[in-house]
């Protein structure tokens, strides 16, 4: 036990002590906050680049009928052919690309071409296609001659929006599914990232002390076994350090904005009221700006009430959990695989077993953030190789406790199995050079004694 | 008495067998030759005495009683293959190695001082690994090795990689051990070494001990039955003397000296060889050749390998 305990220390201490533990410490809250708003940012961001649509329609019926919108133009020409335009559109400065309407288009709705030598916009289609598609629904709709039929339709349009509703023991309250399926991509991501990087770092430190030879040195002092343990639960408490280190910057990092947006509400509201106050005394009321910080600063601590609701203390301790559990399933497995190849470059055939399930989980998980009550989420989050991810992903949507308990159980008895069968194959493994070895080698070594 | 015994070891990896019935007795306070040509099946006893792997069949005695796991507390190895962490710092990674060994870390930061004011490398407690050169990196494994005094020490090719002055201070560091009662096994293809050095060896090959013993015994009963003599006088008398039980295998004249060696057959006996000499010639020395290691190892290999 106390050899165990040495070998932790310094798997422990000579990784914190790096340079890059103290760089990902500082930096990996920020990196995860720009990677986690930066693509839905550009999703929603405007294309601010202006794009103009050259447009030959043959059928006539579109002119000037799809709309346009401040950074997207359409212009009608005529007489001359797709394919002439097509050589004129390659070096076009002004236009990124040439809609071809046929003249069969309201009978074969995908005779409509787009031209483009670089794609402009993956909205463009779409909204080319919606528009059309209106126009010649309208079109039909006409041919039906039926009478006021635009006061028909101005009074069939209705516009949905569904307000989703939870039902919980608490009663009522506005669904916070966005913010739920943030929570829970961001921890199954996070379960996948850690699981791979760590994972790798510990496969990694393996082949080192193979390939330098050190190895053997050290299990002429200790068993090869406690040497595995040791090297996997030293990065797992690096990785639990650093979550620890993320978890107190964040939250340092939110009283610190919570308070900057406060402070700030608050000196508004003092402009507001001694503007008020001059309204009160009798000259020109002004006080639209106020009222527009105040809805803002409401609208900020709405978010924050948000979270009021959702069990973080829940989700972190079980985030915890599932990361260890897939940590010690995966990095023993890690272990083996380091074990027995020479170099990092022979891992692949070995890595391939491992990085499937995990791939595997995390596209469970995408899957699972729609539906998690689905079976596949179920089932894939009982599977301990893809527990850790898919489970991870359904906890903040809310799962019954005993299934939770349940992938918990499957996952420790899997995560004790797995490290039993990594320190056969360790043990083996690190001693031997110069040696391909094959999958049927591997099993057999599962069957030697001691 | 014998520190350590492997009995009947036989230790197999799949189809291919390391070591078929083995049995090794180290005698204690003896430095023991661990010989044998490459795969032989070194490595793998080796491995087995220090508990790194354990033998298929077999039994192991260590201090006249059954091996046991934290015996290698009393066991120091220095491998063939010689390694330290890279990137970590001399003096830690030493201390980490001692503390691994079951030493506590005062006693281990003690010795750890003694050993290096000893080879005067005080200035590399805080280099790392990677700024060392292989005989100076060999220097602090060696260190590592027998820092905690232990009773029954593993040096596999302990002096490649060193120059002569550092392969003679190991050499004399090995002696030392030995005066100061460790005993120790010496794996190694420097045959030179293991005259100078060792007090018994095994040989083996292929998987088996094809010799084995005690060195001084194992040269005897290896002579080829070759004398040197050196003598004054006319060569045509010497060799005319030199009937049909001995056979001349080489003569010549350095510096005014006649120079001989005469193979004693079976029927004959250097007496015999002597009395006939020396009416006629005036024999300035009569040496009898002994075998060296190496021939004896070439020797005994060959004609194992001739037998399978």
């Amino acid at each position: 036990m106390n050899k165990i305990f040495l070998i932790i220390k310094r798997e422990y201490l000579t990784r914190i002590r790096k340079k890059s533990f103290l760089i990902m410490s500082l930096l990996g809250p920020l990196i995860f906050a720009t990677f986690s708003i930066l693509p839905a940012w550009l999703m929603t961001r405007e294309s601010e680049e202006m794009i103009k649509v050259a447009v030959i329609d043959s059928s006539g019926e579109f002119i000037n009928k799809i709309p346009e919108t401040k950074t997207l133009k359409f212009e009608y020409i005529s007489g001359i052919s797709v394919n002439s335009f097509k050589k004129v559109l390659k070096n076009s400065q002004e236009f990124n690309a040439l809609l071809f309407i046929s003249p069969s288009i309201t009978y074969a709705p995908s005779h409509v071409w787009l031209y483009y030598y670089n794609q402009p916009n993956l909205n463009l289609s779409s909204h080319i296609s919606n528009a059309l598609k209106k126009e010649i629904e309208a079109k039909k709709l006409q041919t039906f001659n039926i009478e006021n039929l635009d006061k028909i339709m101005e009074s069939v349009k209705t516009d949905v929006a569904v307000q989703s509703v939870k039902i919980s023991e608490k009663g009522e309250k506005a669904s916070k599914t966005e913010i739920l399926m943030i929570i829970s991509y961001a921890a199954g991501f996070l379960i996948y990232m850690f699981i791979f990087m760590f994972g790798a770092q510990v496969m990694r430190s393996v082949i080192e002390e193979k390939t330098s030879r050190i190895v053997e040195i050290i299990i002429s002092s200790v068993k090869p076994f406690q040497l595995m343990i040791g090297k996997v639960f030293g990065v797992m408490l690096v990785v639990l350090t650093q979550i620890s280190i993320w978890i107190v910057m964040t939250m340092a990092l939110s009283t610190v904005a919570q308070n900057f947006i406060s402070h700030k509400s608050n000196s508004t509201k003092i402009e507001a009221t001694s503007q008020n106050i001059m309204t009160q005394s009798g000259t020109i009321a002004a006080p639209q700006n106020p009222a527009m910080n105040q809805g803002n600063t409401e609208a900020i601590s709405e978010i924050f009430s948000y979270f009021d609701d959702i069990p973080v203390v829940q989700i972190v301790s079980w985030f915890i959990f599932f990361f260890i559990g897939g940590y010690l399933l995966y990095g023993s497995l890690f272990a083996a695989i380091g074990s027995v190849v020479d170099t990092d470059t022979d891992t692949q055939q070995f890595m391939l077993p491992i990085t499937i399930p995990l791939m595997l989980g995390l596209f469970v998980m995408f899957y699972t953030l729609n539906n998690y009550n689905s079976p596949v989420a179920f089932w894939f989050s009982m599977i301990p190789l893809t527990s850790p991810i898919v489970m991870m992903a359904r906890i903040p949507f809310g799962v019954p406790a005993w299934q939770i308990w349940l992938s918990a159980f499957i996952l420790i008895a899997s995560f004790i199995g797995a490290i039993w069968m990594a320190g056969k194959i360790y043990r083996t493994g690190i001693l031997l050079y110069g040696k391909k070895v094959s999958y049927k080698e591997i099993f057999k070594w599962l069957t030697y004694k001691n | 008495m014998n520190i350590f015994e492997a009995r009947n070891i036989v230790k197999a990896y799949g189809d291919f067998i390391a070591l078929n019935d083995v049995s090794v007795n180290i005698p204690e306070g003896c430095i023991y030759g661990l010989l044998g040509p490459n795969g032989a099946g070194k490595t793998t006893l080796i491995r087995i005495m220090n508990q790194i792997l354990a033998p298929d069949q077999g039994e192991l005695i260590f201090q006249n009683r059954n091996l046991r796991p934290d015996d290698v507390y009393k066991m120091g190895y220095l491998p063939e293959e010689r390694g330290l962490y890279k990137k970590m710092k001399i003096g830690e990674q030493a201390l980490y190695l001692a503390q691994l060994k079951g030493m506590s870390k005062h006693d281990a930061l003690v010795k750890l001082k003694y050993w290096f004011e000893r080879f005067e490398i005080q200035s590399w407690w805080n280099k790392k690994v990677e700024e060392l050169s292989k005989g100076m990196a060999q220097k602090v494994q060696f260190i590592v090795t027998i820092l905690h005094d232990p009773k029954f020490l593993i040096f596999d090719e302990p002096f490649s990689g060193f120059d002569p002055i550092n392969a003679t201070l190991m050499r004399d560091e090995i002696i030392n051990l030995k005066a100061n009662g460790a005993t120790i096994i010496l794996s190694t293809h420097n045959m030179a070494s293991v005259e100078e050095l060792c007090d018994n060896i095994s040989l083996i090959n292929k998987s088996k001990v094809v010799l084995q013993g005690e060195v001084s015994e194992i040269r005897n009963q290896n002579k080829p039955d070759i004398f040197e003599i050196t003598f004054a006088g006319n060569p045509q008398t010497f060799q005319q003397q030199l009937n049909s039980k001995f056979e001349l295998l080489e003569q010549k004249e350095i510096k005014g000296l006649h120079y001989a060696r005469v193979k004693i057959l079976h029927t004959s006996s250097d007496n015999e060889l002597l009395s006939l000499l020396l009416p006629h010639v005036h024999v300035t020395s009569f040496n009898e050749v002994l075998p060296s290691m190496n021939d004896i190892f070439i020797k005994v290999v060959e004609s194992s390998n001739l037998n399978n």
